[in-house]
């Protein structure tokens, strides 16, 4: 047991804050998008602050708990939500979908991410999976005059909730077969070492389908590809990073937690998970004209990978996942914010074909988004080999050999559509004509490039705090 | 007269599969989608319900309270989805949700 107000503190920030901003929202009379935005990357920072500040430990009779495990996650989670909102900043206005609940219901929707993260009994888990749930499911369909989003948005919803009705049942199954929904019992009672009945072993399934949904791993990633494409893009960048970060999170804690005595039970579904999202990821992006599209098949792609890590069930595994995750976070809102500089004449362009030309006009934009395509194929000495290298020796020490060589092989396959972009900015002929971006895209585009392109000369502090992460979850 | 706990669990998985199926055999409207989804949450609420008088143990029929609050949020948002989309495309069949695919 531990203190808990500090402990509880990060939370109860964000869900204040939240609340605040609402009530200050709805109060004003005029639109406060850009007040309340800056106030809820404030909010942001300063959760951080108290997360790094929290005491170790758990509260509430084991249903929260801090370790340094859930500090890493929940300051990645803070990162990538933070970078979403600055991209949303001048995209929402020229979109005139400038609405004050934009930035609240990220708040809130982090709030759940926290929530899930810092989970210790599965109705903790199930709620915060919940609260995100639904405001992201708000934000995919935020901009309501539009088609597309709005189809995004339902898309999301429909198989969001299917996932999250197979989460709970699983729950249910495990909760009965079982009898408790503590991780640290249900851990205890999996380490006697006798096999677990059929009745559990199936709960574990459906939990972990569940939240194969919410990483979008392949075979349940259907919804990624529409809703990629459909969402605003700042609601995009912030499903590719936050959302992820948080479900991979939650992920890698409940199956080497409560779950991880029956190793040799979910082993192989992860095992199959990641391939066949890896083979997914590097084959279905190759004949996609949408960038935003080729996102979304690239971050199924870079899920498999960042599951490796968790299949192979070590601390030298979990370790490599979370270093992936990171750089993987940092990689994706930066080509984000490249995409959000797409804007023709006022009109958001999304095709690669858009791109020709680019280095000619704008060299500096197109070497930012020629570094970070580069990190994402995997090419030294950026930070994208770095996670790749990771998560690759973790599987040969851990003896799955054959998923380190399906990586090596998709990650080549993959570097054909990464390198595509790159040829058509330098070498295709055309002139992008974009307008100049807005100062915070520009930000958030340096930040990422240069983040990914000198991650090799101070990969210390993350690889350190991965390492202590990972040890904490392990014990 | 006591039931078994088995037949409350066969009840419960039949009604998950059959929200299961009708989430993707139905071709015609979201509304029932949105039926199917309310259908698992019931299977699930059943399984903990019973659990918990099988367990003698209270946590499942708090689990069952937390899992009726956030199904009703879940159908307020779910449907207020359904009403923007159906103004912007004027029907909510499943066969019309095709604007983007591959």
């Amino acid at each position: 047991m531990s203190p808990l107000i500090p402990t509880l503190l990060p939370e109860l920030a964000l869900g204040l804050g939240g609340m605040v901003l609402l009530l200050a929202g709805v109060l004003s009379k005029s639109n406060q998008f850009v007040h309340c935005s800056l106030a809820s990357i404030a909010l942001f920072v300063v959760t951080a602050l108290l997360v790094l500040a929290a005491p170790s430990g758990t509260i509430y009779d084991g249903l929260l708990i801090t370790s340094n495990f859930t500090r890493f996650a929940d300051v990645l989670v803070l990162l990538g939500a933070s970078a979403a909102l600055i991209l949303s900043l001048d995209y929402n206005q020229r979109e005139d979908i400038a609405r004050f609940e934009f930035p609240v219901l990220v708040v809130l929707a982090v709030l759940g991410m926290i929530v899930m993260i810092s989970a210790a009994d599965m109705m903790t888990l199930y709620l915060g999976f919940e609260l995100q749930s639904l405001a992201l499911y708000i934000c995919a369909a935020f901009a309501r005059d539009s088609l597309r989003s709005t189809e995004a948005g339902l898309k999301y919803f429909v198989l969001g909730a299917l996932a999250s009705g197979l989460l709970i049942y699983g729950i249910s199954l495990v909760y009965g077969f079982a009898g408790t929904t503590n991780f640290a019992s249900l851990a205890q009672q999996f380490s006697t070492g006798q096999a677990a009945g059929y009745g559990t072993v199936i709960g574990v399934v459906f939990v972990l389908v569940g939240i194969a949904f919410k990483i979008s791993a392949a075979p349940f990633h259907m919804w990624t590809p529409d809703v990629y494409e459909g969402a605003p893009t700042p609601v995009t960048a912030l499903f590719g990073t936050a959302p992820k970060v948080a479900a991979m999170a939650l992920l890698v804690s409940v199956m080497v937690g409560p779950f991880g005595h029956l190793l040799s039970q979910w082993q192989m579904l992860i095992e199959i998970l990641s391939v066949i999202s890896m083979l997914l990821g590097a084959l279905a992006a190759i004949g996609q004209s949408n960038i935003k599209r080729l996102m979304a098949y690239s971050s199924i792609g870079h899920m498999g990978y960042a599951l490796i890590g968790l299949a192979a069930g070590t601390a030298a595994g979990v370790q490599a996942t979370l270093i992936y995750m990171s750089v993987y976070v940092v990689m994706s809102f930066g080509v984000f914010a490249c995409i959000l500089a797409m804007r023709r004449k006022g009109q958001a362009v999304e095709t690669i074909a858009d791109l020709a030309g680019l280095s000619t006009q704008s060299p500096a934009y197109a070497l930012a988004l020629a570094v970070l395509m580069w990190s994402m194929a995997g090419i030294p000495p950026l930070s994208g080999f770095f996670g790749k290298l990771y998560v690759f020796s973790a599987a040969i020490n851990a003896g799955l050999d054959v998923l380190a060589v399906v990586g090596v092989l998709t990650s080549v396959v993959g570097a054909f559509y990464y390198l595509r972009v790159i040829k058509v900015m330098y070498f295709d002929a055309g002139s992008p004509d974009f307008d100049k971006a807005a100062g915070s895209v520009r930000f958030v585009m340096a930040v990422a490039a240069l983040a990914t392109a000198l991650f090799v000369f101070i990969p210390g502090p993350l690889v350190s705090a991965a390492a202590a992460a990972a040890r904490a979850l392990m014990g | 007269m006591q039931v078994a706990l088995s037949n409350f669990l066969v009840v419960a998985g039949l009604l998950f599969v059959i929200g299961v199926f009708g989430i993707f055999m139905n071709r015609k409207n979201i509304i029932v989608i949105m039926m199917s989804i309310e259908l698992i949450l019931l299977a699930a609420n059943i399984n903990f319900v019973a659990f918990s008088g099988a367990l003698h143990d209270m946590v499942g029929q708090v689990f069952t309270m937390f899992v009726l609050t956030v199904a009703a949020a879940e159908s307020a948002i779910g449907l207020a989805i359904v009403v923007i989309y159906s103004r912007n495309r004027g029907s909510i069949e499943v066969e019309d949700v095709t604007l983007m695919k591959g």
